[in-house]
């Protein structure tokens, strides 16, 4: 300062700093559900941050190994309950590979499922980007990405009954057929939603304040990316090109056409930048999903692991009993692990299932990609304002349903 | 693909430690089994060798075995990137010998392990922090063993006369149903004179069981 020229100025220039600490949530809309980061503040400045989990902990590993495989899929809708349908992929196909159907699965279930997880990212990206944003002063994209998001929960609704614990997506198919009238009011989404992220993106992509808030915030370089177990988006935005739909696809995404964003510098700016790109990629695999789409069957005819149709049950006797069966007992699994992994919209959400045999799962580990994000909050807040931590912890996308299980 | 990544670790590894494969899920998955003892040199060993380069660990989890001579079994599951190869590496465990921690191999394993002894009781040896993680402040138990009741043991309410939350053991107004399928009457699919059903049936194909 100019003023410590004069000696009496000199002397009052020791600025005492305290070391503090405050509770960040778990009640702070900024903390994006029940998150209580204890933060160590020197100043302005985190020193510390200890993120305390489990305070949405319901115990759904200990309710599924006490669940029959059907019982179980719909706890996992309940997990990041911002993206449902993904979180089912992930459990229907790690029972369809102990079951050993998982090549017997008909064509249009597959594909129904590539698009509705597609429509999932496109509305998890929304939320997640849109209140970021708020997190950052931007109180505009919210308003108008909750009004989109609703176009995509009512094609939720149609299909399965219901806005967001859809239940849809079942070991050997999905549930039932989507309604008629769903292409064309997928069509007619498709082609106004470019514009609306023209419009997005035109509020915060050059706007200067947004910019301020999260270019160079929280930076992880690929190296340290890969070492905090970083997947989706937040690994791709410091600049590893890594997608699990590309590299070990599952369902038809190997017949899917799309580009893989990546950024470059791995801060709060290029996941939000990664996010944007990921939604107009999932526009083109939702359109080559209904190009491509033929009749058929959507799920597998065999009434041991799949519910007969209403009808059947009317009139057959044994449909009748297959049904009584499978909502009852279930089915039994051959013994067996399997790790299986999706991409999720928020990164690789991973099922270790264990079967013994019976009909209820022996042990389900549900591995979360919000989880090992969250973990490294620590490394990527040191050092950054209070205010920082906001944006960082919006940049990771987090969702307490899914890390606290 | 599972076979080549087999042949390399083996390669790598030449031996020195006590190490063994098996394969989940009709041979697609590859399972190594180790040994506490040689659980961190044989991880050092996978992350490390260019041609392995298993440089993610995305989970780590405990399974409960109560019939077992070690009960638990720990669980790693690897990603390698610039392979696109996946590997599970299982090690034994029980209730007092401490596994060593991979958290200084990957920062990413410090809250795996910490939920792993949360949940399980399994000892992590060299996590700088042992604390819980996903159950309550003062949680006692470890709520994934085979052997703790699904209902749990105690039950918090907001007690308006003390004006804070207390503990109260777990009252059920209905008994907790558990119907078992695998009693001998149920378990009976074959019916006698009815055998000929099995003859047109595929079973499927049985995994070899691990013996570490």
């Amino acid at each position: 300062m100019s003023a410590s020229a004069s000696p009496e100025a000199a002397a009052t220039t020791t600025v005492e700093v305290d070391s503090h600490t405050i509770n960040f949530g778990p009640q702070h809309p900024a903390a994006h559900g029940v998150l209580r980061l204890i933060l160590e503040m020197k100043g302005e400045v985190v020193e510390r941050a200890d993120p305390h989990i489990g305070l949405l902990h319901r115990g759904t590993e200990k309710l599924i190994e006490h669940k029959t495989y059907i019982q179980a899929l719909p706890y996992f809708d309940r997990l990041d309950y911002v993206s449902p349908m993904c979180m089912e992929h992930a459990f229907a196909l790690a029972t369809e590979r102990l079951l050993g159907i998982q090549d017997d699965i008909p064509e249009r279930a597959q594909y129904i499922r590539v698009m509705f997880s597609e429509i999932t990212r496109v509305l998890n990206h929304l939320l997640n980007v849109t209140t970021y944003a708020l997190d950052c002063g931007a109180i505009t994209p919210a308003l108008w990405g909750f009004e989109q998001r609703e176009h995509l929960l009512e094609m939720y609704e149609m299909t399965s009954g219901s806005h967001y614990h859809a239940n849809y997506f079942r070991p050997g198919g999905v549930a039932k057929d989507i309604p008629a009238q769903l292409p064309a009011k997928i069509e007619a989404w498709i082609n106004a939603f470019p514009a609306f992220l023209a419009d997005l993106e035109g509020l915060l992509t050059e706007n200067r304040i947004f910019k301020q808030r999260t270019v160079d915030i929280g930076v992880m370089t690929a190296e340290q990316a890969i070492a905090w177990g970083f997947s989706g988006p937040c690994l791709r935005a410091s600049g590893v090109p890594w997608d699990l739909r590309k590299s070990q696809p599952y369902d038809v995404y190997d017949r899917m056409e799309f580009d893989v964003p990546v950024g470059r510098h791995g801060d709060c700016y290029d996941r939000y930048l990664v996010r944007m790109q990921e939604m107009r990629q999932s526009l083109r695999i939702i359109q080559q999903c209904l190009a491509q789409m033929k009749p058929g069957p959507i799920k597998l005819p065999d009434h041991k692991i799949t519910p007969p149709t209403r009808g059947e049950m009317k009139r057959s006797m044994e449909a009748l009993i297959h049904h009584f069966k499978l909502y009852t007992e279930g089915y039994h699994v051959p013994e067996g692990a399997t790790y299986t992994v999706v991409e999720a919209p928020k990164g690789e959400f991973g099922v270790y299932l264990v079967a013994d045999g019976t009909n209820r799962p022996y042990r389900c580990k549900i591995r979360a990609p919000g989880y090992a994000h969250l973990q490294a909050m620590e490394a990527l807040s040191k050092g950054h304002m209070l205010a920082d931590a906001v944006a960082i912890i919006g940049s990771l996308d987090i969702v307490f349903g899914e890390i606290d299980r | 693909m599972v076979d080549a990544l087999e042949a390399d670790i083996q390669a790598v590894v030449a031996g020195r430690l006590p190490l063994c494969f098996s394969r989940d899920r009709a041979g697609q998955e590859l399972v190594a089994h180790t040994t506490r003892e040689a659980l961190l040199p044989l991880m050092l060993l996978l992350r490390d060798t260019p041609s392995l380069d298993f440089a993610q660990c995305m989970d780590i989890c405990g399974v409960d075995w109560p019939g077992r001579p070690e009960r638990f079994e720990v669980v790693y599951n690897l990603l390698s990137l610039t392979r696109n190869a996946r590997l599970r590496v299982v090690v034994p465990a029980d209730e007092v010998n401490p596994v060593p921690s991979v958290s200084a191999l990957w920062p990413s394993a410090t809250w795996f392990e910490r939920e792993c002894w949360d949940m399980y009781g399994v000892v992590f040896a060299g996590l700088t922090d042992l604390r819980r993680l996903l159950t309550d402040y003062g949680f006692e138990g470890h709520p994934l063993r085979k052997d703790f009741p699904l209902t749990g043991f105690v039950e918090l309410r907001y007690d308006a006369e003390a004006g804070r939350v207390i503990q109260e053991p777990v009252k059920l107004t209905q008994d907790f149903r558990s119907f078992d399928f695998l009693s001998p009457w149920e378990a009976m699919t074959t019916l006698p004179g009815d055998e000929k059903v099995h003859l047109n049936r595929v079973e499927a194909p049985k995994p070899e069981a691990p013996k570490p």
